[in-house]
């Protein structure tokens, strides 16, 4: 495997805020390091011709699977609630919701 | 010999025949776990208490009567935990039964535990477990493969008699192989989703691991068939996979694909590949070489579709509604970040920044899209290959399993061992891996047979008829 | 320098279906918090959606009512953002294939507000375009607590269907206008009840102004989660003033999203990071796309109703009512049905019109439900009433009764005495009682009082208990008094 330069800048940290995981500066950059490689290795996709492709589920002859407006059986709120961290009054709480 | 040692067909002869009781197994199983488990680690939970009861209740009339099966801890079973050998779902108790438990449960099959896996099945090791690391029953000091590690180790130290696992880019074939076991991958949209915690979409399956290749047709045949629960799951009802059992394989045409036997393969595998079709040509059939062009591309193809995919997925854990919230985070966007940071595990942050980058503003044209048109070419590369073959025949993995650590902090080596297997998740074909030698040093080697789309009896056929004429599935790894 | 507005609108709709777009929990509002989740809609590990077939038919059935095109495929997509409502942290949504793409709705005047309806902006007859409708699948809803926020997730996953409009729109009347238009066209099509108290229509609006006359957009700045028709109206006259205020000073307007406080009466910038418009859409994987030829679309047709705008000009064509007359009944579908009905039992549907429009309107308010006359009675007692038989505030009485007990309107009439008087010799007798015994009122009359003729026909309506044809009593004694 070629380890060498990577060719592709990317910003981790926006990158990890996007997915809300914080990082230590060096996870930043391990990560990042080991992204670039990734990535340098996947620009061998470039190589393959796609054009006139059809993708998965626009093909011809295809069948639609939708459900019936029919209703179901609900969890019970204690149920729903069981697993949540904090709860009150029948509602999960959260962290201060900011708008 | 212990109970725990048979198959799921020999138990139903047993227990039909009144020779042992459903509450034997259980016990005979839970003996084999206490003295083998704690050098294996192959079980994050056991439910004994549940699975006497249940053994007492058993009904052997029923396909899986009183059978004990092992789960994979990334599917939902109804007020049992569910890991996913993640910190982040610590406490979480499932309020809800996958489809393929309830089907298990209606064919009378006992659940005994959770088995150990790679945190949300990334990984093909069973080192990036929250919970330790799960060892090779054939040599504790090497990985038993992954990511559901657990449930091929289990089955492989005879502490299951079978199990269920997931296979997203051969977390069920690979560790099959390394365990020395049995395991299938069935087609896309063959069992239901519903209930198995995605790792990607569009790649996911669950699949039995199993000590026979009869087994594992037979526990496919329970879990398969429509579900209105998961839209990606086929309309039709599975059919009886195991009806050509036993066929012979004369006359039938398997492929060699020559991409698969170019570089980096471990010698003692190829030569046991080499062994292995030589073997099937003694049973009649006439292998050939195809070509599947665009192997080359199916890792960079498969890391993109199931991390994008996965970025997704996994959002949701963050502690809002279950699992583990980090405590003592002053606001929402600290409890987001500080839960997600010390739930995941680094392989799981790792494929999070790879997908969320990858469909990042700008970059989903040049990185997803253009993966799932890859994706179509190697599809098409198969559907060409079948033109001229009923099956492929392949290594499960290039290489025997290795040591302990030996690849966790190199991502780009860790991927590529998966070679051979993620092309079939890619273009959604079935496929199996079962022992077909051993090293030198005594660790097992699996053949993988691929098929196309919506014929896992082909595969079964062509492995039931090399595992019966070879012994290697009889051989049992040296625990005591 | 004079501004003009550039508006344009997302329109978020709640769908009337009996479950959750990707599951079976209840489409309920009100019920006990967190009672109507699964784990499907509450996000949980392994869960998976299915996508219900009622809410992709009412989106089909939309975008034909808007003249929209139906697109033979369409797909369901990830809109990626962390939010504690959002269980997923990923809303289901249609990115780049929406169900509709395209589509009008043309502003008639009187869905302008009352206050705007004689401006040209109402008359103009103004088409408003739009760019696409699509499916996704609502949030829960959260209750800011003390120190942190409590979240009840029976809405989230509901169907929520999004109109999105082209920047067509210059003012807030025109706004209110479309929104009107919007809401009586879903209204037709029962795809959704538009309940504002329960949010069933939410808004975002997008707001530029720029110099009359010049082509170019100005910054635009976004207003989000209205909830009420008039609340968008007010918000955009803030808005737009504050906006022209600004550039006219000199100032630029910077682009952001803000809050309406409707009590306070104005906008507040939300704070939200930049980032959080990094959506990350992607084909949701679990999804497979829908097709709408065939069964869907066919289905959709055969719900399609008559539109309002058609309604009310047949309505006008056919029974000769006014503007007016065919709004008000076009903007109630069963009111106006029953019309239709009743107007095939009688000779007068105009008198039937005002019949239903005052007082039947007047007597539904407090009595449940009046549509249980027999429609045929109804139109019986509107020709009563033509014809001279009974007056108007003798007809009022007999409706009265007939919804109480349904029985032919000549019966209760007669029973009741209340038959108008309208024979000219017994009505002439009155009359000349009248001129005997008000000698002092004929003399004013004669003398150029035109007004002295009414205690004339209040003597006479006395006298008949109220039965004489009001009409012909003024003519009668107008002659009689003439006479030399």
């Amino acid at each position: 495997m070629d380890h060498s330069v990577p060719t592709v800048g990317i910003d981790v940290a926006y990158v990890a805020g996007l997915a809300r995981l914080r990082l230590s500066p060096e996870e930043i950059e391990t990560f990042g390091n080991q992204l670039e490689q990734v990535l340098a290795y996947v620009k061998k996709l470039e190589e393959v011709d796609v054009q006139d492709v059809v993708l998965a589920g626009e093909e011809k002859g295809f069948q639609n699977r939708l459900r019936l407006d029919l209703a179901l059986p609900e969890l019970s709120p204690n149920e729903a609630l069981e697993n949540a961290p904090q709860q009150r009054g029948g509602l999960f709480l959260v962290p201060r919701i900011i708008e | 010999m212990s109970i725990a040692f048979a198959t799921i067909h020999e138990l139903r002869k047993q227990l039909l025949a009144k020779e042992v009781h459903p509450k034997e197994v259980v016990e005979s199983l839970l003996d084999r776990i206490s003295s083998v488990d704690s050098r294996i680690k192959a079980y994050n939970y056991l439910h004994p208490e549940r699975a006497l009861e249940s053994a007492e209740k058993a009904d052997v009339s029923l396909p899986l009567g009183g059978i004990p099966i092992a789960v994979k801890d990334l599917i939902s079973v109804r007020g049992e935990p569910c890991t996913c050998s993640s910190r982040l779902l610590e406490g979480y108790i499932a309020p809800y039964d996958a489809t393929v438990i309830e089907r298990l449960r209606a064919a009378g099959a006992i659940l005994l535990g959770r088995t150990n896996m790679d945190e949300f099945a990334m990984g093909s090791s069973t080192e990036n477990s929250a919970w330790g690391v799960t060892r090779n029953p054939w040599d504790l000091s090497r990985v038993p493969g992954g990511s559901s590690g657990g449930s091929a180790a289990a089955v492989a130290a005879q502490e299951a008699i079978a199990a269920l696992g997931s296979d997203t880019g051969g977390s069920i074939r690979q560790p099959a192989a390394f365990c020395g076991c049995v395991g299938l991958k069935p087609t896309y949209g063959r069992v239901s989703r519903y209930g198995l915690t995605a790792f990607a979409s569009s790649l996911d399956q669950i699949g039995p691991l199993t000590k026979t290749v009869a087994d594992a047709g037979l526990l496919l045949e329970i879990i398969a068939g429509a579900d209105p629960r998961d839209n990606t799951c086929e309309p039709e009802p599975a059919p009886s996979f195991s009806t050509k059992l036993g066929e012979e394989i004369r006359g039938m045409t398997l492929g060699v694909p020559k991409e698969y036997f170019v570089s980096g393969m471990d010698p003692e595998v190829e030569a046991a590949m080499q062994k292995a079709i030589a073997h099937l040509e003694g049973l009649g059939a006439i292998l050939r070489e195809i070509s599947l062009p665009h192997t080359p591309y199916s890792i960079a193809t498969y890391y993109l579709v199931a991390t994008a995919e996965a970025s997704a997925n996994l959002a949701r854990f963050d502690g809002m509604r279950y699992g583990r919230r980090a405590p003592g985070c002053n606001d929402l966007l600290e409890t987001y970040g500080r839960t997600r940071d010390e739930g995941f595990g680094r392989e799981v942050k790792r494929r999070i920044l790879l997908g969320t980058y990858s469909l990042s503003s700008g970059y989903y044209d040049a990185y997803y899209l253009r993966a799932q048109k890859v994706r179509m070419r190697i599809r098409e590369d198969f559907l060409t290959a079948f033109r001229d073959c009923q099956a492929i025949v392949t290594p499960t993995s290039p290489m025997p399993a290795f040591r302990l650590g030996e690849r966790t902090e190199d991502p780009l080596q860790m991927y590529l061992a998966d070679i051979f297997t993620i092309a079939v998740n890619l273009a959604g074909l079935c496929a199996i891996s079962l022992p077909c030698g051993f090293t030198q040093a005594g660790l097992p080697i699996g053949l993988q047979i691929i098929g196309p789309m919506r014929k896992e009896e082909t595969v079964l056929q062509v492995g039931y008829a090399y595992e019966q004429s070879t012994s290697w599935h009889t051989l049992r790894p040296p625990l005591g | 320098m004079t501004y003009e507005a550039v508006i344009g609108l997302e329109v978020h709709v709640q769908l009337k279906t009996a479950t959750k777009l990707f599951c079976g929990c209840r489409n309920e509002f009100g019920a006990e918090p967190n009672s109507r989740v699964c784990p499907v809609c509450l996000g949980l590990p392994g869960a998976l959606p299915v996508p219900n077939e009622a809410a992709v038919i009412q989106t089909i059935l939309t975008g034909l009512m808007m003249g929209s095109s139906i697109r033979p495929r369409a797909k369901f997509d990830r809109k990626n953002y962390f939010y504690p409502d959002m269980p997923k942290n990923y809303q289901i949504s249609q990115y780049d294939q929406p169900l509709c793409l395209g589509g009008e709705v043309s502003l008639p005047v009187l869905a302008f507000p009352k206050d705007a309806q004689k401006e040209p902006q109402a008359l103009a007859g103004k088409k408003v375009r739009l760019v696409r409708i699509h499916l996704e699948e609502d949030v829960g809803k959260s209750f800011h607590l003390e120190n942190c926020s409590g979240i009840d997730f029976n809405r989230a996953g509901t169907p929520l269907m999004e109109i999105v409009t082209e920047a067509d729109l210059t003012t807030p009347e025109e706004a209110f206008a479309l929104l009107t238009t919007i809401r009586e066209i879903l209204r037709y099509g029962k795809v959704s009840d538009v309940d504002m108290e329960k949010g069933q229509l939410r808004c975002d609006v997008n707001i530029s102004v720029r110099p009359v006359g010049t082509e170019a957009f100005g910054t635009k700045r976004e207003i989000k989660n209205l909830n009420s028709i008039s609340a968008v109206r007010r918000a955009l006259k803030h808005e737009i003033q504050s906006q022209i205020e600004l550039v006219s000073s000199g100032g630029t307007v910077v682009q952001e999203t803000l809050r309406w406080d409707d009590a306070r009466g104005e906008t507040i910038p939300m704070r939200t990071k930049e980032q959080a418009h990094d959506y990350r859409y992607f084909p949701d994987p679990d999804l497979l796309p829908i097709r709408t030829e065939g069964r869907l679309r066919t289905e959709a047709e055969r719900r399609m109703p008559e539109l309002p705008e058609t309604k009310k000009s047949r309505l006008r064509e056919t029974y000769g009512l006014s503007e007016y007359q065919a709004s008000v009944l076009a903007s109630d579908p069963p009111l106006a049905d029953y019309f239709e009905k009743a107007a095939r039992s009688t000779r007068n549907p105009l008198t039937l019109a005002n019949l239903t429009l005052n007082d039947y309107l007047a007597l539904r308010q407090d009595s449940p439900d009046p549509m249980s006359i027999p429609p045929e009675y109804f139109g019986q007692l509107a020709d009563l009433v033509s014809d001279g038989t009974l007056n108007s505030r003798q007809g009022r009485e007999v409706l009265a009764i007939l919804i109480q007990a349904p029985r032919p309107p000549k019966e209760i009439a007669q029973e009741r005495g209340l038959t108008q008087i309208s024979d000219s010799q017994v009505l002439e007798e009155f009359c000349r009682e009248a001129i005997a015994a008000n000698p002092k009122s004929v003399a004013d009359f004669k003398g150029g009082k035109a007004a002295a003729i009414n205690s004339l026909k209040g003597f006479v309506m006395k006298k008949t208990r109220g039965q004489a044809n009001p009409q012909r009593i003024h003519e009668l004694l107008e002659s009689l008094l003439r006479e030399p």
